[in-house]
């Protein structure tokens, strides 16, 4: 299934950090919503900020225009303001693209669950990654760094308990 | 002048004539020689003079005679001169025009001008020194003998001489400038006094000032350079002057002005609304300032831009401005505040800055 680009994507401006403050939040507010839907399409999860440059996302070859990585900086920014994105490393060069949030997955995956009538039962981290039971739900294939996440954002909900195990960690639900 | 000898204005063997000149008189030292206007003539060897009028008076002097030559430059009513400073006569010299003379220099004046050129010629001949390759058969005594003590004597005078034409001329320039500083004093005087009588009115509570006296006072100090003096507000009252200029471009901005300083200029625009003229001076941004007819409000310009740039797709601030036929300046400048109101937006990249309809 190829991606839908929207109208900004072909529109020369989006490529330009406008000055205009107005502009600016309304452009900013479409490339979070490109880059989002882009990496929930690819699922892709993490990204290298100069790598970034050259992927399809952020260069248009067909109008040639690209954004700068100032500008990619200042998405990534608006990105991790509404919880959307993590950095890495402290030099900010690699992210984690969380196009659906920690609070999101848990909430499917508990739904998942509920629904199955497996509240109180224990799994590992692998069962529900990639278990046959999950493979058509939206959380299969979820990396391991996002689905602990997800389940620890359930933790503090006190809806799930985290449990170290022999060969890793598992997962009960309440 | 007592260097010359008479002479047959005859050339000798290997002796070549390298310019002449008429129209020339000699002078001895600073004084008009006894001799009328004539002929001077350059050769290898010598330097010739000979009567216009006469041609049987003629008289020449070796060129190794000279010491050195200058310019002396042209003055009113004076014909440019060539001084030349020569050594002493030599003993055995042969008659000439003058039998002595307290000069050890003369001067050649140009009346009918040519003396670049001789000039020139002679500071050749002077420095290719041909008569020493090719002696003629007149004996020529130069400067390497026992005269050499006095000669040198002779020469210090001469520049002492010079020094002192110096001085004159030096102080004949001083006074002529300080003629300019006493026109400027008395001006001051003028100025002093109104100062003055300002001053004790306003202490004695005396009378009002007059409209007069404070446009006088206004315009000197304009005059010196202090512009805006004693007002409230920097362009509501304004200068007289600045009025005036105000009104004048008002009714002749096409009319070529007369040299006018950019900070006068400003001032007189920013009177235009007080004065009720149609034009206004406007500030942008970025500092540029503009004059515009009063018509062309910042609505219109803002609609112009975006249908303008709707109509072609985007458009460059040189394209803009052959399309309306403004400037460049003045057409970004619009663009820019189109930009700023949100109705454009900017498309930055290697191929320049363009402006589209804003459509997000």
């Amino acid at each position: 299934m190829s991606f839908e680009w929207p109208w900004q994507y072909n529109f020369p401006p989006f490529f330009t950090l406008q000055p205009n403050v107005d502009t600016r939040q309304k452009q900013l507010a479409a490339w979070c919503s490109l880059v989002l839907s882009y990496f929930r399409h690819r699922k892709l999860y993490t990204v290298d900020v100069l790598e970034a440059q050259e992927s399809p996302v952020f260069n248009n070859k067909k109008i040639e225009r690209k954004l700068s990585v100032e500008a990619i900086q200042v998405v990534f920014e608006e990105l991790r303001k509404k919880g959307n994105l993590e950095w890495m490393d402290k030099n900010k060069t690699r992210c984690l693209i969380m196009w659906r949030r920690p609070e999101e997955w848990g909430k499917l995956i508990y739904q998942w669950v509920s629904k199955n009538g497996m509240v109180n039962s224990v799994f590992t981290l692998y069962e529900l990654s990639n278990g046959d039971d999950t493979e058509n739900e939206e959380f299969h294939g979820l990396e391991d760094w996002m689905l602990l996440r997800s389940l620890q954002a359930l933790q503090t909900e006190g809806k799930a308990e985290i449990i170290t195990m022999d060969d890793g960690k598992g997962v009960k639900f309440f | 002048m007592d260097r010359f000898t008479w002479a047959n204005g005859l050339l000798e063997m290997n002796e070549t004539l390298v310019i002449q000149q008429r129209g020339v008189r000699l002078y001895d030292g600073d004084e008009k020689a006894k001799l009328d206007v004539g002929v001077v003539l350059l050769s290898t060897h010598r330097l010739l003079w000979r009567d216009q009028k006469n041609h049987e008076c003629c008289i020449c002097i070796p060129l190794s005679q000279i010491i050195f030559f200058e310019e002396q430059a042209a003055g009113i009513g004076k014909s440019a001169k060539i001084v030349i400073h020569l050594h002493a006569a030599p003993a055995n010299k042969d008659p000439g025009p003058y039998q002595h003379s307290k000069f050890s220099y003369i001067k050649l004046s140009f009346k009918e001008h040519g003396q670049i050129e001789f000039y020139r010629r002679l500071t050749e001949e002077m420095t290719q020194k041909r008569w020493e390759n090719t002696p003629v058969s007149q004996p020529i005594d130069t400067t390497a003998g026992p005269k050499a003590g006095r000669t040198r004597a002779v020469g210090i005078v001469g520049i002492e001489r010079k020094l002192e034409e110096k001085r004159k001329e030096t102080d004949k320039n001083i006074s002529e400038a300080f003629e300019d500083l006493s026109k400027l004093m008395e001006k001051a005087k003028e100025m002093v006094e109104l100062s003055r009588s300002i001053a004790n009115k306003i202490k004695d509570k005396q009378g009002d000032i007059t409209e007069d006296e404070t446009i006088r006072f206004k315009s000197y100090l304009l005059s010196m350079g202090i512009a805006n003096p004693v007002t409230r507000e920097t362009h509501g009252s304004g200068t007289h002057y600045h009025m005036q200029l105000a009104k004048q471009l008002g009714d002749m901005l096409q009319a070529p002005l007369e040299l006018l300083s950019p900070e006068d200029l400003v001032n007189a625009c920013k009177m235009f609304e007080s004065l009720k003229l149609p034009l206004r001076l406007r500030v942008f941004d970025s500092g540029v300032m503009v004059v515009q007819l009063q018509s062309h409000s910042e609505e219109e310009m803002i609609a112009s831009a975006l249908d303008n740039v709707s109509d072609k797709g985007s458009l460059t601030a040189e394209e803009f401005a052959k399309l309306l036929g403004l400037s460049v300046l003045l057409a970004k400048e619009r663009l820019l505040l189109a930009e700023k109101m949100g109705h454009l937006c900017r498309d930055d990249s290697v191929e320049g800055l363009r402006f589209y309809p804003n459509l997000f």
